[in-house]
């Protein structure tokens, strides 16, 4: 049988120490609910560094070589124009615009790209509808895959780190 | 991000009063849930009525042309262009404080960015607004920008300085916009589950759906620092980009290599005194004495002596350079700016920009919030001038004498520099009304509440 155990905690080092245990031990974590990032917390649950910096890379590349491909182009291609005696194919004086698109890509791509990885929109609904998690608590959520979670175990563990609340969900709810 | 975070029982805890993330909410939000209080309202009527008399000019100078402004033959570009660069620059001391500051780890920023965001994006919302009433023809601004058109299509001039301004200005504007927004997100979802009826449920939409998960906790602080390494290089260059306005003519006095780190420098020396004008306000009207610390105030005065420093120092090395290369109407410019019909205002622009950050050395004064507050006047009032020394008399004493004029601003131009006061006060208080003027998220994070070898818990 699946279930998951719900567990609140309202200091950042229990939440620490509790998610560190519950690798260890080998539970699943479904996901740990905080209301600000605590730091240590990626390496306790064993998260993998983000690969969205090289998305970030990627689009300020291709806005850069966009933009500076569309200025040749539109000065020296498309309407050639003698502006003041200087070269149609002006490189350098491309240089800003291209800089700034690179910027405006880079950074409003990645911001799309982090709501579409993280399914963050305007209509989503919370996975989560506990005030106090973006006050001052913390929520653990782990799941019992195989024989290994004993819920009476895994309760035993979680108060001992100080959690003040335990809660068990049947599998069809929540997240 | 390391785990092992030792805090120095030596160092000063960042935010007063031994408070807890609770309280932290509680007292963020506290402003944002009663009725507004006598003192908002009469702010925010003053800065109303501003815009308003703003609102009227604008539309004044729309019925009637340029005309209605002291601008001559000689003196094209005068309140205008001076409005414009001091707003662009008190914008950048918000996105040094978000951005750089951030890559810094100086986490005493957490304080002061959310506001400090919120001024750049309304500062350069100010400074759109006069490049965009100079062109005339406001009506036909699209032109700037380079869309197919009928016309040809007639592309846009790529190697004017000018049209590197729009997209300086643009793309800063927008990843000020989306840097702020992304910040909030978090605060908005904790405002969300306080809130109830329809502030629940436009909270609710602005908040993506957060709860908190660390999953996307995890995404949310890689793009965060990925924007704050974006913004850096784009504040440096959107200052640099407004400085060539001036720099790629063949105006003596605006034609130097020099411009770009002066400029730059300039705008944060402004932009952090215009942060303590606000700070100093907002801290004692909205009760924020705990998060708001003597730590944080007298960092940004040292900030300030700092870029005063270097500001000071392109003064001297202007004039330094306008001797030493013999060219004689280079030498002219800079002795007629200094004892020449605008002397008035370049010695109001010395005393205020060079004379007063000295004032910062001493602790004393450094810890006196009024006297503080009264610098952070007189340096936002010599940096207006610095930017009117360097656009009106360079321009006022043309090649030709038989050109030579004076420029005094008329009513209209005055009062649309008002105007633009009101548009950005305006903002600010329904800023400091609707929205959370503390990061929230950032704060708790920085409480040492929680944690074993915490620096304020015991």
């Amino acid at each position: 049988m699946n279930r998951r155990i719900h567990a609140v905690f309202n200091r950042e080092d229990q939440i620490l120490a509790a998610t560190r245990d519950c690798r260890e031990r080998g539970y699943e974590i479904i996901d740990v609910f905080t209301p600000y990032p605590v730091h240590g917390l990626d390496q306790a649950m064993g998260l993998k560094p983000s690969l969205l910096p090289l998305a970030c890379f990627g689009l300020g590349i291709f806005g850069a070589a966009a933009m500076l491909y569309f200025q040749i182009w539109a000065s020296a291609v498309d309407w050639p124009a003698n502006i003041g005696g200087k070269p149609l194919n002006s490189l350098p004086a491309f240089i800003p615009v291209t800089f700034e698109t690179a910027i405006l890509m880079a950074g409003l791509g990645i911001i799309f790209v982090l709501f579409t990885r993280t399914g963050l929109h305007p209509f989503r609904k919370p996975a989560i509808t506990d005030p106090r998690i973006t006050d001052d608590h913390f929520l653990l959520a782990i799941r019992q895959t195989d024989a290994e979670l004993h819920p009476r175990l895994a309760e035993e563990m979680l108060r001992e780190h100080g959690a003040i609340e335990i809660t068990e969900v049947p599998t069809e709810e929540g997240p | 991000m390391s785990t092992h975070e030792v805090y120095s029982t030596l160092r000063e805890p960042l935010v007063d009063g031994n408070l807890t993330p609770a309280d932290v909410t509680r007292d963020v939000c506290a402003p944002m849930d009663g009725k507004p209080s006598g003192l908002w309202w009469v702010g925010f009527l003053i800065a109303v009525s501003l815009l308003g008399l703003g609102v009227a000019s604008v539309a004044y100078l729309m019925a009637k042309g340029i005309g209605v402004w002291g601008l001559n033959r000689t003196v094209g570009w005068g309140f205008d262009i001076t409005n414009f660069v001091f707003w662009v620059g008190i914008g950048h001391a918000g996105t040094l404080i978000s951005a750089v500051l951030f890559l810094f780890r100086q986490r005493w920023r957490t304080a002061v960015n959310r506001s400090a965001e919120a001024m750049t994006i309304f500062a350069v919302m100010c400074a759109g607004l006069f490049p965009l009433i100079h062109m005339g023809r406001p009506w036909l601004a699209y032109f700037v920008f380079p869309y197919p058109n009928t016309r040809g299509p007639l592309w846009i001039n790529f190697r004017s300085a000018l049209c590197w301004d729009v997209f300086a200005i643009s793309t800063y504007f927008l990843i000020s916009l989306g840097f702020w927004y992304i910040g909030l997100v978090p605060d908005l979802a904790t405002l969300r589950d306080r809130a109830q009826g329809l502030k629940q449920k436009l909270f609710r939409f602005f908040s993506l759906g957060w709860d908190g998960g660390f999953r996307t906790w995890h995404r949310y602080e890689t793009v965060y620092l990925l924007l704050a390494g974006l913004a850096t290089p784009l504040v440096f260059s959107v200052h640099t980009i407004v400085s060539m306005d001036f720099a790629t003519s063949v105006i003596p006095g605006w034609h130097t290599t020099i411009f770009p780190p002066y400029f730059v420098s300039g705008a944060i020396f402004s932009g952090l005194a215009m942060v303590l004008t606000l700070m100093l306000i907002a801290r004692k009207t909205m009760h924020l004495e705990n998060y708001i610390t003597e730590r944080h105030v007298g960092a940004m005065c040292k900030l300030i002596i700092a870029t005063g420093g270097i500001v000071a120092a392109a003064y001297a090395t202007e004039f330094f350079i306008a001797w030493y290369s013999g060219n004689e109407y280079e030498r002219f410019v800079f002795i007629n700016r200094a004892f020449g019909p605008y002397a008035w205002a370049y010695w109001t622009m010395v005393t205020c920009n060079v004379l007063t950050p000295q004032l910062f050395w001493f602790s004393k004064i450094r810890r006196n919030f009024l006297i503080v507050w009264v610098l952070s006047i007189l340096i936002n009032v010599g940096m207006w001038f610095e930017r009117f020394v360097i656009i009106v008399t360079s321009l006022h004493r043309d090649f030709l004498p038989s050109s030579w004029s004076y420029y005094v601003p008329t009513k209209i131009e005055i009062a649309t520099f008002a105007g633009s006061f009101g548009l950005f006060f305006t903002l600010f208080f329904l800023f400091c009304r609707f929205l959370p003027v503390l990061a929230m998220a950032e704060v708790k994070g920085v409480l040492g509440y929680g944690r074993s070898r915490g620096g304020g818990d015991s």
